[in-house]
């Protein structure tokens, strides 16, 4: 029964595995395989993924120690393979018009498979290789518009960038091996105490996850890396991948370094503070649509790194619900500006004055998507941010949360800065009414209706309650 | 009766908008959605009497209490209270005035009725709300609407305006929420944390929390109610803002803030509101005072309705800071006489705004001649914001002042006297505006093309103008009405 066992435990990292196998055989049978048909194959696989938390899971623990599982990880990949889903989706035009759509889903795919074996892994090492294995791809896919000069920068600041924060994770993995002699999450959570070598090896893995989720002073590529990338990388690397690595930020903190809890909350306070007020106020600043998003995005970090300062159940759940409004909010307002770019090439955000003139569904949907994002109800937004801060009030940190609340009026004003461009500023040519095609458009309408069901219906929030890890 | 089909009617109306096309279609739905909650809130009104000669002593009526988020202690409890039904059929008149009003909207007129139904949803939930966080949930829905109403559909510099009035409000709602944080982690320190209200007020909180807390609630509640120094969006907001909007805003969405000051702040940390009252009756002084004052030197009939209402909304808060049962029934009186009155002063407006495209004061002159009817609504929006007896901002202002006057500190009654001579200038600015906008010589030929008031215009004006009468011939039947949820205030203070 043991080789059951692990078709049960793996049937995520199978599954997408197979859909790289499938697509590698597809390329190497045509020369030029029909791109409506393949992508059909791949959404429809990938909702098959996503279904599969239907199956539910046990609490296991495979290859020693390496591999974990349980129904909290098996939420985590659902909930990333919908990302990816999405993002697939709502991509159609740019990849029918690509004629290396194949090794862009080849690409992504290895890229989600190494996230699932990272937030699975209860083993340093792994958790290492999974943690590769999902950047690296990435940096090729950022690269994909090979034409494109700013593409090519994105991805060597991408690759250069992760390869030093894998070098400090790594080194600060090896001294955590140094001081305590294991690497197991379980061993480690018992045996690392606090001292001068440990929370030295603690500064160099927390630098790693801040580059990895963007947070303020490592968020430099951040604005870049969106910039040059095609959109569809974009979404993908500011959604799944940061969602990907915020779940193991999470549980590494809350179960490794919880001896250390002292050190981490004041550098997670000083972090969240700065995220939220530098992702704030460049934002305001920004023309290019996608810098602004990257800016929004390093501000919506300095939210959930609040939330990492309150006690760890409650941390968890409002983390976990947070990333799964965000997914649909930020993929929305990814999905619609991915198709105007790919129709017209306006990126700017001038160029959308008078968009609602045009295009009246695509306008509701950025519109419903910033507003969720800055956290207005009747979007889920507001009960995402509403939890972070509840969470990270839970200990105290009334200061840091007088703060983060205050930041929510400037978040506001530069969401509802290109609201107001969209809806209230005239334009003689404005964009072009622009026809997404019914596979975007279902996606769109996924992402509203995410975003509307995850308010007004409770229960959702309280599943995640009932599987978080009390560690 | 069930109050979710306060919130469901609403919520239908929209769907309905939604669903339909053309102008006529939409604002038919729109008027029929509205006359059917109006409807609904008299008879929630007849079943609150009816409820109470039973003996029914409870501290609010038709509870319903549904778990929401409930490892967040956060829980969809409704039910009201005279207080509530108060506002709730003030939402009701001034939402189907405001619907009658903008009949003749052609722009996006879809999108217009959809925001105004949406708006009106908010103030319904936020009066219903039992519950902290689903009241505040209820307050940020309202904030979405009035951006884009403004923006959209405003004139003068819209959106400047929306996005002042946007950031403002939700300034406010960012120290609301600080005010929330506290209320929840420092109520039961060693139970389940709640954001009931009423468990919250049993519960009790310390001392030292409320007084930490309550600057952040009370302040950013009354950034909705144009509290001194958070007034200025007001004027802004306001006068950019399209006729039904600004119905909305003056009339509903500032008595939001005071409702919110009454029923969360001072309701649930009564030492605090003890303690900072002279703060709040100070600035509700400089309020009535700055307001009344700044109203005299307005050339734009809007901009003298937004400053005005700076002025009344301060008596709102006065009679809050007084703490006394009589100042805080007078205090929710003007709530509703202000909705009421201003509406009708904004509908009047707007009507006049449309048919001469000005609201100088300078350029118009003898409308009385050529459009009584609006002309005559105007004058009486007007003698109702001045205080004559007989409608309902009389009773109201009087009753505030009763009551503050029942506070023996010598500094209140300072204030009380100087709230009561700002009606002098009251008197003054409105005299000369109606004075000169209606009566005397035509100043312009075209004027005497003009049509008076239309059929829905007329009714809109007498919906909100008999809540108005009504309120100042009988009010003993707001009074009444207001008397058990003030009592309940009272003892929460005196506690």
């Amino acid at each position: 029964m043991m080789a059951l066992d692990i078709i049960i435990a793996m049937k995520h990292e199978l599954m997408i595995g197979f859909i790289i196998f499938l697509l590698l055989f597809w390329k190497i049978r045509t020369d030029e395989p029909n791109p409506s048909e393949v992508i059909s194959v791949v959404n429809g696989l990938l909702l098959a993924t996503v279904l599969l938390f239907l199956f539910g899971s046990k609490d296991v623990v495979l290859f020693n120690q390496m591999f974990k599982g349980n129904e909290l990880i098996l939420f985590q990949k659902s909930m990333l393979s919908l990302g990816m889903l999405i993002v697939s989706a709502i991509s159609f035009a740019w990849l029918k018009n690509n004629k290396n759509f194949l090794e862009f889903y080849i690409l992504l795919l290895s890229s989600l498979l190494g996230m699932f074996f990272m937030i699975s892994s209860a083993n340093m090492l792994m958790f290492y290789l999974g943690l590769e294995l999902s950047t690296i791809p990435l940096a090729a896919a950022a690269n994909f518009d090979l034409q494109k000069r700013k593409s090519s920068e994105a991805a060597m600041k991408l690759i250069l960038s992760s390869a030093f924060s894998s070098a400090l994770l790594l080194l600060g993995i090896s001294f955590i091996y140094g001081s305590t002699g294991t690497l197991l999450f379980s061993e480690l959570s018992v045996s690392l105490v606090e001292n001068p070598l440990s929370i030295f090896a603690f500064i160099l893995i927390f630098a790693g996850f801040a580059f990895k989720i963007s947070a303020v002073p490592f968020h430099l590529w951040t604005a870049d890396v969106y910039e040059g990338s095609p959109i569809p990388v974009t979404a993908f690397l500011s959604v799944v991948s940061k969602a990907a690595v915020t779940f193991v930020f999470v549980s590494v903190l809350f179960q490794v370094f919880q001896s250390l809890a002292l050190t981490w909350t004041i550098a997670i306070s000083l972090m969240a503070f700065l995220s939220i007020v530098i992702g704030n106020l460049f934002a305001i600043r920004q023309q290019n649509i996608k810098r602004f998003l990257a800016f929004s995005a390093i501000a919506q970090v300095g939210y959930i790194l609040v939330a990492m300062l309150g006690f760890a159940e409650v941390a968890q759940s409002s983390i976990f619900f947070f990333l799964l409004i965000y997914l649909f909010s930020n993929l929305a307002a990814f999905g619609v500006i991915g198709i105007i770019s790919e129709h017209t090439g306006k990126e700017n955000i001038d160029d959308y004055k008078g968009f609602y003139q045009t295009n009246k569904f695509l306008s509701w949907v950025l519109a419903i998507g910033l507003f969720a994002l800055a956290g207005v109800p009747p979007t889920a937004g507001f009960f995402g941010k509403f939890f972070l801060l509840m969470a990270g009030a839970s200990k105290g940190n009334y200061i840091l949360i007088i703060i983060a609340a205050l930041n929510m009026v400037i978040s506001f004003y530069y969401y509802l800065r290109i609201v107001k461009v969209i809806f209230m500023d005239s334009n003689e040519n404005p964009i072009a009414k622009t026809e997404a095609g019914l596979i975007p458009n279902l996606a769109l309408l996924l992402c509203m209706a995410g975003l509307i069901v995850l308010s007004v219906y409770g229960p959702i929030y309280e599943y995640i309650v009932s599987i978080v890890q009390p560690y | 009766m069930n109050l979710l089909i306060l919130l469901i009617i609403p919520f239908l109306t929209a769907i309905g908008i939604l669903a339909v096309n053309g102008l006529k279609q939409v604002r038919t739905v729109a008027f029929i959605g509205s006359m059917i909650q109006l409807c609904l809130s008299f008879y929630l009104l007849n079943q609150y009497h009816i409820v109470k000669e039973l003996g029914d002593a409870s501290i609010m009526l038709f509870e319903q209490n549904h778990a929401w988020f409930p490892s967040m202690g956060i829980y969809f409890h409704i039910g009201v209270d005279g207080i509530s039904i108060s506002m709730i059929i003030l939402t009701a008149l001034v939402v189907v005035a405001g619907v009658l009003v903008s009949y003749g909207m052609e722009q996006l007129h879809k999108e217009f009725f959809f925001l105004l139904i949406l708006l009106s949803l908010g103030a319904y939930g936020f009066f219903i709300s039992l519950d902290l966080f689903t009241l505040f949930f209820f307050l940020e829905v309202a904030v979405i609407p009035k951006f884009l109403l403004i923006g959209i559909w405003g004139s003068g510099l819209k959106e400047r305006s929306a996005m002042k009035l946007a950031l403002m409000l939700m300034g406010g709602s960012a120290m609301i929420f600080i005010g929330l944080i506290g209320v929840y982690f420092y109520s039961n320190e060693v139970g389940a944390r709640t954001f009931d209200m009423l468990a919250l007020a049993q519960n009790g909180i310390s001392k030292e929390a409320q007084l930490f807390f309550f600057p952040f609630a009370f302040a950013g509640f009354g950034v909705f109610t144009a509290l001194f120094p958070f007034h200025t969006w007001v004027p802004d907001g306001h006068s950019s803002a399209p006729t039904a909007a600004s119905m909305f805003l003056a009339g509903i969405s500032m008595k939001l803030g005071g409702y919110g000051c009454l029923r969360v702040a001072t309701f649930l940390m009564p030492q605090a509101a003890e303690y900072y009252a002279p703060v709040i009756v100070l600035l509700a002084t400089i309020a009535i005072i700055y307001g009344a004052f700044a109203t005299m030197m307005q050339t734009d009939l809007k901009y003298i309705n937004a400053y005005s209402s700076i002025s009344h909304c301060g008596f709102v808060l006065l009679g809050i800071g007084m703490l006394t049962k009589v100042s805080i029934t007078g205090a929710v009186m003007q709530m509703v006489s202000h909705g009421l009155m201003t509406a009708l002063f904004f509908a009047a407006i707007g009507m006049m705004y449309s048919r001469t495209h000005t609201r100088l004061v300078a350029q118009l002159g003898g409308l009385l001649k050529v459009m009584p009817f609006i002309s005559s609504i105007f004058i009486i929006a007007g003698l109702c914001s001045l205080g004559l007896p007989g409608f309902s901002g009389f009773v109201s202002e009087m009753t505030i002042f009763v009551g503050a006057w029942q506070n023996p500190n010598i500094w209140y009654r300072l204030a009380t006297i100087l709230s009561c001579a700002s009606i002098v200038v009251t008197a003054v600015y409105i005299l000369r505006a109606a004075g000169s906008s209606v009566m005397g010589p035509i100043k312009d030929d075209h004027f005497l093309k003009l049509e008076d008031a239309l059929w829905n215009e007329k009714l809109a004006a007498i919906v909100l103008l008999s809540g108005i009468v009504v309120i100042g011939v009988a009010p003993f039947l707001l009074t009444d009405l207001l008397s058990p949820g003030t009592q309940i205030i009272m003892e929460q203070l005196l506690k």
